[in-house]
């Protein structure tokens, strides 16, 4: 009998829910935000379909497909160096108080 | 590039997310856990270019697309205030939402590329993901619109609602049910198109009834949403990494909607049926009698302050608003410099977004080792001399402990009124956003300080 790679996939995606939850858990509440930004950044990998999507049978711009391929990269593109951005200088900013000044 | 090989690079960046997401846990790893998310998407973004292995004109556009995304992305992260962070994250948000519904429709309409059958005759497994993954998308991206549009002030905060909205919403979600269902009967493409376009509807509504302070458990929500969207997306593009984010963010967010929750004692379902604040607001018109209030100006704040040996700050929105972080920053070194001892305390809702008070100091330059949660600080309260309340309002509220009818009964609250004496500033006696009149303002030891946040605190610098 074999298992269908669903099931697989199935399981990777509960034991990540799992691995999330006590992760998130542990995230300081002074860095919350940085979290909001951080996981906006990371769930816009989203970005490897829209690559697939745009880059199929040879990327032509002008198919229906692609194009909404295209246009999610730039969505995703916006999302990926924003947040990845906008994190890194929220984190800069938090400063123990011997660093002051 | 075999698939093989391929499949291991997604998992190795997933497990960077992972790590990313771990670095939060102090703010000195932090820095390297957003690194480490910077390589995980890297690693993803390059192994799926090359392994497209097409270098023809698509590729250009691929190159041109992702630099105009990225220049806009970090023009945008380089530009904005600290204060505007709330829209930003909603913003952001409504993106990834609306990639995810761009992908699922690429994917929808030519299935061959990512292996899930032809036109009209894709796989029912991978078609129920796509459309749930373009449902959730489009839910993400109008839902993010509108709370974007109510925390940038174009609409306003106050809760829309009509009779019969939630029966309305109810039977919106059974008809997507049920049109994905047909959808996987039929391949009619009909039926895609219109899973799509009542899901941006809903999103629409599930919104609108929500108020601006309850925006902290809409954000949060939202950010879950984004998640499990992505993650729909994954299973329908088989890809391991998308799958592992999709459920890191969407716990993730989930996780925050729910400690928002705690922080006003309100269950998830209170908050989403919404509509909160809006029935109160007649009541307290009602119960609008005068009572003495004791009224300072800013030489008596800096002489009670001066004099304290130690000082709790309690910031609030209205901090945010008046973009008073720095004055008060200020205002506390010329405190220290006095021998006063001073620390911060934060509310969990405090602002329109977890955490959003510790950014806005942390803007301030403020040590993020003086600043406490509600657990770490809340017993110091009757120990302290002077308690600065800049912005907050019902999370200081003693009616919360007292009083079973009031609306907000029950909710943590910061014990500010056990402090010898308590300075809120203020620009009026106006209830707050839950709409019920605040007891502190007529104790003994209150003395209301009525201004702008921003100018009371640079006058009390002035005087000190």
């Amino acid at each position: 009998m074999e298992i269908d790679p669903f099931v697989f996939r199935l399981s990777i995606f509960i034991l990540s829910i799992f691995i999330g939850y006590y992760v998130v858990w542990s995230v300081t509440p002074s860095l919350h935000t940085p979290l909001m930004s951080v996981t906006n950044a990371i769930s816009s990998v989203i970005i490897v379909g829209a690559i697939i999507a745009a880059l199929a049978e040879g990327g032509n711009i002008f198919d229906t497909a692609n194009i909404f391929g295209y246009l999610a990269i730039i969505l995703a593109a916006v999302n990926i160096f924003g947040g990845f951005l906008v994190t890194q200088r929220m984190l800069a900013m938090y400063k123990k108080k011997k660093k002051d000044k | 590039m075999s698939a093989n090989i391929l499949a291991i690079f997604y998992l190795i960046s997933g497990v960077l997310f992972i790590l990313a997401l771990r670095g939060l846990s102090s703010p000195e790893t932090s820095r390297q856990g957003n690194l480490f998310g910077i390589m995980g998407m890297a690693i993803a973004i390059g192994v799926t270019i090359i392994s497209a292995g097409n270098f023809s004109t698509g590729f250009l556009y691929l190159i041109v697309f992702l630099l105009v995304g990225g220049s806009i992305g970090a023009f945008i992260a380089f530009k904005i205030p600290m204060t505007a962070m709330p829209e930003l994250v909603a913003g952001f948000h409504s993106l990834v939402g609306l990639a995810a519904v761009f992908v699922a429709i690429s994917a929808f309409l030519n299935p061959e590329v990512f292996n899930l059958g032809t036109p009209g005759n894709i796989k029912i497994a991978s078609l129920i993901e796509m459309s749930l993954g373009a449902a959730i998308g489009a839910i993400t991206f109008t839902g993010s619109i509108i709370a974007f549009l109510k925390l940038r002030g174009i609409m306003s905060g106050s809760p829309i609602t009509f009779l019969g909205q939630h029966y309305l919403n109810l039977f919106l979600g059974l008809t997507l049910i049920g049109l994905i269902f047909y959808l996987c009967n039929t391949q009619v493409d009909t039926w895609f198109w219109t899973v799509i376009i009542i899901s941006f509807l809903l999103g629409i509504l599930l919104i609108i009834p929500i108020g601006g302070a309850d925006m902290p458990v809409v954000i949060s929500m939202l950010n879950s949403y984004s998640g499990w969207a992505a993650a729909g997306i994954g299973f329908t593009l088989e890809n391991t990494a998308l799958i592992i984010t999709g459920a890191l963010v969407g716990s993730s967010g989930a996780i925050l909607s729910y400690i928002m929750c705690k922080g006003m004692n309100r269950s998830f379902f209170n908050v989403i049926l919404g509509g909160w604040g809006a029935t109160d607001q007649a009541q307290s018109d009602r119960s609008k009698e005068q009572k003495p209030v004791k009224n300072g100006n800013a030489d008596d704040a800096a002489f009670l302050m001066k004099n304290a040996s130690s000082v709790i700050i309690v910031p609030g929105y209205g901090m945010a608003v008046a973009q008073a972080q720095h004055a008060l920053r200020e205002m506390v070194d010329a405190l220290k410099k006095n021998g006063v001892k001073v620390t911060y305390a934060i509310h969990p809702v405090a602002g329109r977004m977890p955490g959003h008070m510790n950014v806005l100091l942390a803007e301030a330059n403020v040590p993020y080792d003086e600043v406490f949660e509600l657990e770490e600080i809340n017993n110091d309260f009757a120990n302290c001399d002077v308690a600065y309340v800049i912005g907050a309002n019902d999370v200081t509220n003693p009616v919360a402990k007292t009083d079973p009818q009031s609306p907000i009964y029950g909710m943590p609250i910061l014990d500010v009124e056990k402090s010898k004496s308590v300075l809120f500033v203020k620009r009026s006696l106006s209830p707050g956003y839950a709409g019920i009149d605040n007891d502190l303002f007529y104790r003994d030891n209150t003395l209301m300080l009525f201004a702008d946040a921003k100018k009371m605190t640079e006058d009390i610098i002035k005087s000190l």
